[in-house]
């Protein structure tokens, strides 16, 4: 990949880390999952929402680490913590107990309907199924926080027509799945990729392109969607980072841990 | 009482070919060190049970050590894939890799239920997931005030249960603090116990908030292995070795870069006796 390649891919990246952290204005709390998803709740903290209760599947409640953690139980989240309790108790308690706004996900394939695969992958006749790390703590992160949030890059690898496997529901195959499930909360609400955001259509659930990322067309949209993407009629365009949000951004990002 | 032993006799007595194992640690206190002292002794067979079968999970399975594993989620954390845990399921090697599959909580309560000496336990999830399909240990049960179905997994209660602490006193009581996981849990639900940690104390253990305390007589066996942590950690004695997480990518990508680092760093290593 060229140097300007590299720098695009980043601009890029960067576009898609400061929306998912505006996306948590006004959230209490957030479920956060590793990877660019803490990337963006931490981003969160030092912008958009400095009260926001980052709570981990390690145990921590209310987490304030000074840089990115690599991994959900490095000790900085620990250490920084309001409260450190056990991993059946955070599930338990605090998860299904259904004292969570906002579960923060990525996801290896997504569907039009928002749910997500992590587990498996079908590589064509003549490969082995190739193998993903799992569910995680993502079916019943979905399943009960008030709201979902999902972040992920913008490919057709990625947004598929069907997930070859069903790790987490998302809103399933339409409007009423998730009551008919007895699943809590508005399921996902919003994808953040590096070239826009997807929500939802109130009527059949179906994810839409609401918002395009400044310098990104609908038809680069479409064409990186492994399925027939509908626009929104009001399809707006996302406000630029600012100068703060990037400062902040490549300042967390700079301090340690990987970027995402 | 929990007997202080070595490492070495600990694990010659208390691991088995085909036990079920569970080596916890929820990204903090993981017990590497038993882990290298069980490829060692050459076990076999086991059925390796852990909620997230981070690297030292992708060290037992290359080394193959492993016939099955029970887990909620296998990467490497914040870095990518555990590609010998990916070539297991993938390529059988070093040999097949059998899988059963749940999601965090569904773990976690299976534990819950283990220490609980019940058959299940129940909790609201999996619904719409293809997961169950894949495992016998989950199943739904109608609750009977309400009517309500609910997802209810089987008590996983290994044969033996392996984890590191930050310290004992010479009784063989033990206490662990930090982020504690589900540490207690699998200690409770398994049929034995082997303890390792940074430091052994002489007089009493001095409280400290938030923290587990495991009385030495749920405990078999107490091994002094500081750093056994490594390249995890344990709080007060060690930070993680973010950059050793990082370098096992390269490290375990290739099979002979894998089995040379084997060699060099725990095959051949005498530790802990």
């Amino acid at each position: 990949m060229s140097g300007t390649d590299d720098a695009a891919r980043r601009g890029r990246d960067e576009l898609m880390e400061v929306n998912a952290a505006r996306a948590l204005a006004g959230a209490r709390s957030c479920f956060v999952g590793i990877g660019l998803p803490s990337t963006a709740a931490n981003l969160a903290r030092r912008t958009v929402n400095p009260d926001l209760v980052l709570v981990y599947e390690s145990g921590t409640i209310g987490s304030r680490p000074t840089r990115l953690p690599l991994s959900i139980g490095d000790g900085e989240l620990a250490d920084t913590a309001d409260a450190v309790v056990s991993v059946p108790e955070i599930f338990n308690y605090w998860l299904q107990g259904g004292r969570i706004d906002v579960g923060f996900l990525g996801a290896a394939q997504l569907d039009r309907f928002a749910n997500i695969n992590t587990t498996v992958v079908d590589r064509g006749p003549d490969r082995p199924e190739g193998r993903l790390p799992g569910a995680g703590g993502a079916p019943e992160i979905a399943a009960n926080c008030g709201a979902v949030l999902i972040v992920l890059r913008h490919t057709r690898r990625n947004l598929v027509p069907a997930l070859d496997f069903v790790t987490t529901v998302g809103h399933g195959a339409g409007p009423g799945d998730r009551a008919a499930l007895g699943m809590r909360g508005a399921g996902p609400t919003a994808i953040i990729t590096d070239l826009g955001v997807l929500r939802p259509d109130p009527d059949t659930a179906e994810l839409v392109l609401s918002a395009l990322h400044p310098g990104v067309t609908p038809e680069q949209a479409r064409e990186a969607t492994g399925w027939d993407l509908r626009v929104a009629p009001d399809l707006t365009t996302t406000q630029a980072p600012t100068d703060a949000e990037l400062s902040a951004l490549r300042a967390l990002k700079a301090a340690g841990g990987k970027a995402s | 009482m929990a007997d202080i032993r070595s490492l070495h006799d600990a694990v010659r007595d208390l691991v088995h070919d085909g036990d079920t194992v569970a080596l916890e640690g929820f990204t903090h206190l993981i017990p590497f060190a038993a882990a290298h002292e069980i490829i060692r002794q050459g076990v076999t067979g086991l059925t390796l049970a852990r909620m997230t079968p981070d690297v030292v999970y992708d060290q037992l399975i290359g080394a193959g050590a492993a016939r099955r594993l029970v887990f909620s989620w296998g990467g490497n954390p914040g870095v990518g894939s555990l590609h010998r845990f990916r070539d297991a399921v993938e390529n059988g090697w070093p040999h097949p890799l059998e899988l059963d599959e749940h999601s965090h909580a569904g773990m976690a309560n299976r534990y819950v239920a283990g220490a609980s000496k019940l058959p299940f336990a129940v909790l609201r999830g999996y619904r719409g997931s293809g997961l169950p399909a894949r495992t016998d240990t989950i199943s739904t049960v109608t609750c009977p005030f309400t009517g309500e179905e609910l997802a209810a997994v089987a008590a996983l209660n290994p044969d033996v249960t392996i984890v590191h602490a930050q310290q004992a006193d010479r009784r063989g009581n033990v206490q662990l603090w930090g982020l504690t996981g589900v540490q207690k849990e699998a200690v409770l639900a398994a049929g034995r116990v082997l303890v390792t940690v940074e430091e052994i104390v002489e007089g009493a253990l001095e409280p400290r908030p938030g923290s587990v305390v495991l009385p030495g007589w749920v405990i078999d066996a107490v091994a002094l292995v500081p750093g056994g942590a490594h390249p995890s950690y344990a709080a007060g004695y060690s930070v993680r070795d973010n950059d050793f997480y990082q370098r096992w990518d390269a490290v375990s990508r290739d099979r002979d870069t894998f089995l040379r680092w084997l060699d060099e760093n725990v095959r051949n290593v005498r530790k802990g006796s």
